[in-house]
């Protein structure tokens, strides 16, 4: 049986008295791309924090990619690529030399460094922003740059927090169809985070629904339409069923920018 | 067991034996190799944008022709042979070494606020190899500012020692200076989290780790309780060792070694603790 790209055993994060991740227990296989969906301060990133090395668990246990996230974090670190929910290139420096940092932070074979740089650039369509400071790059450029600085390294596990949060709907598109190119290219399995249902719905293979920091549903898109048997169910009503709660998605222009400073700050 | 099979074996205990000596080179290999790429990370930086580096050398040029020019003149401070200015400008130098690097923590509070943290707490790079690296990029700015001292001071006419061992010797003491002092401000950062708390407590910190130092008098002249802080301050062994290194003639209190030792075994010990701090800042 082949190893799943990601397991947890009631994976469980508490701060003081909130528990905000609690007793989270997936597996992901490889080559899926996996989403875990819920509005804000559901968990989700303090989840995928746990399996980057970031954080580390209250209790329970998880592997990425075959290794423990707390007893074998280098060899995770070595397996996976990671996009924090936040902006986060250095604006003060060039999209290549953004990339070229990473590929020699990452092990990247000095002979290859420049052709994966000029890859990942390409495969992302920046060559011609990428000897530009990134300070000058949009959102959605920021992001896609980001993607690639992941890749470099042909992570075999891809973790995205929020790929698309406070981008414009082109550039969301874009950034779902490079998500979905790199997926068949490079067999990588990615894990995202998002609270928008369309984007879970256009791009995922397969979908856990979090709730403050429980996993109310799981499944294929189109098996939990099914089964709130309700034909033709967005995945909005599927989340107001398990929940009884509304989750806001989409939203005002005014929402996004609200969003994305948050985003900018927690994280 | 035949004499091939221990042969075999002999072989094998041999090889091991070899890596056994090996991997601690190859790590100690990769951990300089990480940390110069994030000193090449923060160089590739200060060429975008190398204006920081020009407005910092106004208050040396302070110090020195105000100050300095003042207190040469009315002889207020009892500095030997030496006029006051030459004892002055290596304490000069220090100090502005110190003001660059002190605030230097100020950019992880930023990093982690931007996720930047978070992208090399997630790469395989040893926590103390990112901290070292920055410490090494203070110690560039710092190089900077020895430039800027150097030509004030010469141009005043302080009497500078050129002999390419002793500039090695103030390159060497600048970047310990400025790794050691940018890495307690890093700790610092780590421990009070917002830039706000941060920009104060900055402020707190340099005037006493200045002024409880030997950089612009004597420790002979200070009081009793002054002096006993001055001796446990880093920065007395830095400028000791800069009066010695910079000017022709110069002569160090405590001697060359000690100065050493003391910025080297400080540095060392704060990058532990840095590092150890440093992953936990994206929590
Ligand atoms: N470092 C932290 N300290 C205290 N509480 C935190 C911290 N990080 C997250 N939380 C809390 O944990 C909950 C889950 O947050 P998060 O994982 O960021 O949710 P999401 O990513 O789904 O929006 C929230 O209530 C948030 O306030
Ligand atoms: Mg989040």
């Amino acid at each position: 049986m082949p190893i799943p790209a990601v397991d947890t055993r009631a994976l469980t994060r508490r701060f003081g008295s909130l528990t905000a991740v609690d007793s989270l227990t997936l597996s992901v296989e490889s080559g899926e791309i996996f989403g875990l969906l819920g509005p804000n301060g559901a968990g989700k990133t303090t989840a995928i924090k746990m399996l980057v090395t970031l954080l580390p668990p209250t209790s329970g246990n998880a592997t990425v990619a075959g290794s423990d996230i707390v007893r074998q974090q280098v060899a995770v670190r070595h397996a996976i690529g990671y996009v924090p929910q936040m902006l986060s290139a250095d604006g003060t420096l060039t999209g290549y030399e953004n990339l070229l940092i990473f590929a020699k932070l990452y092990d990247v074979p000095r002979s290859e460094r420049v052709g994966r740089v000029r890859d990942a650039l390409g495969f992302m369509g920046l060559d011609g922003a990428a000897d530009r400071l990134v300070r000058g790059y949009s959102g959605g450029m920021i992001r896609r740059l980001e993607i690639a600085e992941a890749m470099l390294h042909h992570p075999r596990v891809l973790f995205l927090d929020e790929p698309t949060i406070g981008l414009d709907p082109v550039a969301r598109q874009a950034v779902w169809e490079h998500i979905s190119r790199f997926r068949a290219d490079w067999e990588t399995t990615v894990i995202l985070t998002t609270h928008y249902m369309e984007e879970a719905d256009a791009l995922c293979d397969r979908v856990a629904i979090m709730h403050l920091g429980r996993v109310v549903a799981s499944g294929s898109p189109a098996a939990l339409k099914g089964s709130i048997g309700k034909e033709n169910a967005t995945l909005n009503e599927v989340f107001a069923h398990y929940t009884g709660d509304i989750l806001e998605s989409g939203g005002t222009y005014r929402d996004t920018r609200r969003t994305r400073r948050t985003a900018r700050r927690v994280g | 067991m035949t004499q091939e099979e221990r042969v075999a074996q002999h072989a094998g205990s041999v090889s091991l034996l070899r890596r056994g000596w090996r991997l601690p080179f190859a790590a100690a290999g990769q951990f300089v190799l990480k940390a110069l790429v994030i000193a090449e990370l923060e160089a590739r930086k200060l060429r975008h944008d190398p204006s920081e580096l020009l407005t910092r050398a106004v208050q040396p040029a302070l110090w020195l022709l105000v100050f300095g020019q003042v207190f040469t003149h009315i002889r207020a401070i009892p500095t030997g042979d030496l006029p006051y200015l030459d004892f002055m400008a290596p304490g000069i130098l220090a100090q502005s070494v110190l003001f660059i690097a002190i605030f230097y923590g100020i950019t992880i509070i930023w990093e982690r606020d931007l996720g930047i943290v978070h992208k090399f707490l997630v790469t395989p790079t040893p926590r103390a190899a990112i901290v070292t690296g920055k410490a090494l990029s203070a110690g560039v700015r710092g190089l900077s500012q020895a430039v800027i001292v150097y030509a004030l001071a010469a141009g005043l006419g302080v009497k500078i020692e050129w002999n390419p061992l002793a500039l090695l010797g103030v390159i060497a003491i600048v970047i310990l200076g400025a790794a050691l002092f940018s890495t307690f401000s890093l700790i610092v950062a780590c421990l009070v989290k917002t830039r706000e708390r941060f920009m104060g407590i900055g402020q707190v910190m340099t005037m006493p780790l200045f002024f409880a130092s030997n950089a612009i008098y004597p420790i002979a002249i200070m009081p009793g309780w002054l002096r006993v802080i001055a001796r446990g301050n880093p920065l007395t062994y830095e400028v000791d060792a800069l009066r010695a290194l910079m000017l022709s003639g110069g002569s160090s209190t405590y001697g060359l070694g000690l100065d050493f030792a003391v910025l080297v075994v400080a540095t060392a010990l704060l990058i532990l603790i840095a590092g150890h701090l440093y992953s936990k800042v994206a929590i």
